[in-house]
């Protein structure tokens, strides 16, 4: 298989020093994604080096970082396609530094835990399939991958600390969609507010971004329509 | 009473599942982990809830265990899993002649099995292969591979213990032959400071005859990749395995929008930076094609490598003739004291290997305290960022 040497210029931080760029060679082939190319530095030529990791295949969302400028998840970013000479990679932006590329992912949660949004959904895949007995109906989990890229990419998360960002709005319209036993008037009223769903700029960097196909824009939009249905049916006396 | 200090090494799902254990029985618990939590074997595995009706014919201990874990998973952490069910598909006579072995196998170890037609499969899973003789229905799952382990380390974490990732183990301590502590590189500030404890447990997966090593004592594991493929869309429902005894692509679990096909087998030295041999991925995409033909079009997403933790001296030459059951080291057995390792196992076991874990060491600090991982419902995976009022 045809390998090439690629050059990594790569962010790094510990804690008490200066932030700086190392670069380092790797030998690569066509398959050798970020990920691997990181771990290949980590294992055979820097030990220090931290980042985080997990699935390997794009479904736990461990792996976002910033891939020549843009966000992405490491696992499933080919370095061969990239075609740069020189691949630069940094940590997630709009979330605290830990070390290295590692961003602490506690704000993250901090805002995407209230949306409440249940890990499972019923599957809408193979329509034509019957359900096995035994089982009530097919199910799924969630599309969202809590990976940050969405919040990261977001023009207004970087100016307005307290935005909600992308990937709670998204969890938010989830339950509303299929609220599931549960009443979406609360989420809604958690929404309805200027560092809510008001306040994205409609840049669609978000949707741009994400490896999962949730579309946080769409889902944006989709919940200031839902609020404005229900603000002109009370005006006239409806629900 | 005195509160003993109990220190695992390994975030993934054993000690994941320990610290949650030892925690509920009231112990202090420190664990720590020289990257993120799952970031070894953990994460990568197919995300299969194992029925273990795939070791019912020849390895019935683990599919004994299998079955009664993937009920507690169940009740404990119900969010967390696609209950869809597996089948198990016949797709050449040689399959359709292993079914009576199979289904008996299922009867002995307690694993409730149907028998399909292949009308009645094809109706079930539409993108089954046109060859298929018929199917066995078993209760597999999808499990988040992540997900769950940081569930038990959210509980964990509420009930007192801290769980110290990027913190990596550079030296276990000792007096005389008493294992006392270890001295741990934290890889944030890149500054190594010592953690001292009243019982270490060493839960590194394949990385454990390492980890013991530094010890001064001998595990016996062999490190055994194995490839996998995930394809965007999914092509199935319930989880597609063939029914023939364990061998290459035998595996398709539906994940999210994805499908992961599953595995090849090989034993390796090093359970660090793995390859992803080309002719494996190529046999992923030919065996799982022969019972889901749509895995060749489907567009790829990602080829990976995972190192199962098997238990068994060197010299296998491929790791399916290890089982994958588990098993606890008390290494007082070899004259060193406070040092415990547990190995082997399943992501679907975790809970059985961490409560046999905890008691060897409640046992060995004198702690009288029962298990209570059977039926405590694991905290969301979202407190272990945010821990709950």
């Amino acid at each position: 298989m045809a390998e090439q040497t690629v050059q990594f210029k790569v962010f790094r931080y510990k804690q008490g020093e200066r932030p700086s760029y190392q670069t380092y060679t790797v030998r690569v082939d066509p398959r050798t994604t970020v990920l691997r190319a990181l771990e290949q530095i980590r294992q055979e030529q820097d030990g220090t080096l931290a980042f985080r990791h997990s699935c390997f295949h794009a479904s736990c969302g461990t792996c976002g970082m910033k891939v020549n400028g843009q966000e992405v998840l490491a696992c499933v970013t080919n370095v061969l396609e990239l075609g740069t000479p020189v691949v630069v990679v940094e940590p997630l932006d709009n979330a605290p530094l830990i070390t290295d590329l590692v961003v602490d992912m506690g704000d993250f949660y901090a805002r995407y835990q209230p949306a409440g949004m249940p890990m499972i959904r019923e599957s809408e895949f193979l329509p034509d399939s019957q359900v096995p007995e035994g089982v009530e109906h097919h199910m799924r989990l969630e599309n969202c991958i809590e990976c940050g890229l969405c919040l990261s990419a977001c023009p207004v998360a970087g100016s307005d600390p307290l935005y909600l960002g992308p990937a709670a709005l998204a969890a938010a319209w989830r339950m509303v969609e299929e609220p599931r036993g549960r009443d979406p008037a609360t989420v809604l009223a958690w929404v309805d507010h200027e560092h809510g769903c008001w306040r994205c700029h409609a840049a669609f960097e978000c949707s741009e971004v994400c490896p999962s196909n949730v579309d946080p824009a769409g889902a944006i939009m989709a919940l200031r329509r839902e609020l404005t249905r229900r603000k002109i049916g009370q005006l006239f006396g409806r629900r | 009473m005195a509160t003993f200090h109990v220190l695992i090494i390994g975030g993934g799902a054993t000690g994941a599942a320990l610290a949650h254990d030892l925690a509920l029985r009231g112990l202090q618990v420190t664990l720590v982990e020289r990257g993120e939590v799952t970031s070894g074997t953990t994460g990568r595995h197919h995300g299969l809830l194992h029925s273990g009706a795939r070791y019912a014919v020849k390895d019935q201990e683990s599919a004994r265990e299998c079955i009664e874990e993937n009920m507690i998973l169940r009740r404990i952490a119900p969010e967390s899993l696609e209950l869809n069910d597996g089948l198990f598909v016949a797709i050449t006579e040689e399959d359709v002649a292993y079914r009576d072995l199979f289904l008996e196998g299922c009867a002995q170890c307690g694993i409730p099995t149907r028998e399909l037609t292949r009308e009645e499969a094809l109706r079930l899973e539409p993108n089954l292969s046109p060859d298929l003789k018929l199917a066995v229905q078993v209760p597999d799952g999808t499990m988040d591979a992540m997900r769950i382990p940081l569930r038990f380390l959210a509980t964990a974490k509420h009930n007192g213990a801290v769980i110290k990732p990027f913190t990596e183990v550079v030296a276990i301590l000792k007096q005389g032959n008493t294992v006392t502590g270890v001295r741990v590189r934290d890889h944030r500030t890149e500054k190594e400071y010592e953690i001292g404890a009243d019982i270490v447990v060493n839960a590194a997966g394949p990385w454990s005859e390492k980890v013991a090593a530094m010890a001064g004592v001998h595990v016996p594991i062999q490190p055994s990749p194995g490839v996998l493929l995930a394809l965007r869309g999914r092509l199935c429902n319930m989880v597609i395995n063939r029914l023939h005894r364990s061998g290459d692509g035998d595996i398709i679990v539906p994940q999210r929008g994805l499908s992961v096909v599953g595995t090849s087998s090989w034993v390796v030295e090093d359970p660090d930076n793995l390859p992803v041999p080309e002719d494996h991925v190529q046999l992923m995409y030919e065996k799982g094609a022969e019972m889901v033909p749509m895995v060749k079009q489907a567009p790829f997403r990602a080829a990976w490598s995972a190192a199962r933790p098997l238990v068994g001296e060197r010299g296998a030459t491929t790791g399916r003739e290890l089982s994958r059951t588990f098993k606890c080291f008390d290494h007082a057995d070899e004259g060193v004291e406070g040092f415990v390792t547990i190995t082997g196992g399943k992501a679907t076991t975790a809970r059985g290997m961490a409560e046999t874990t905890a008691n060897v060491v409640c046992q060995k600090l004198g702690v009288d305290a029962p298990c209570r991982t059977r039926e405590v419902v694991l905290l969301p995976h979202t407190a272990y960022y945010v821990q709950p009022d």
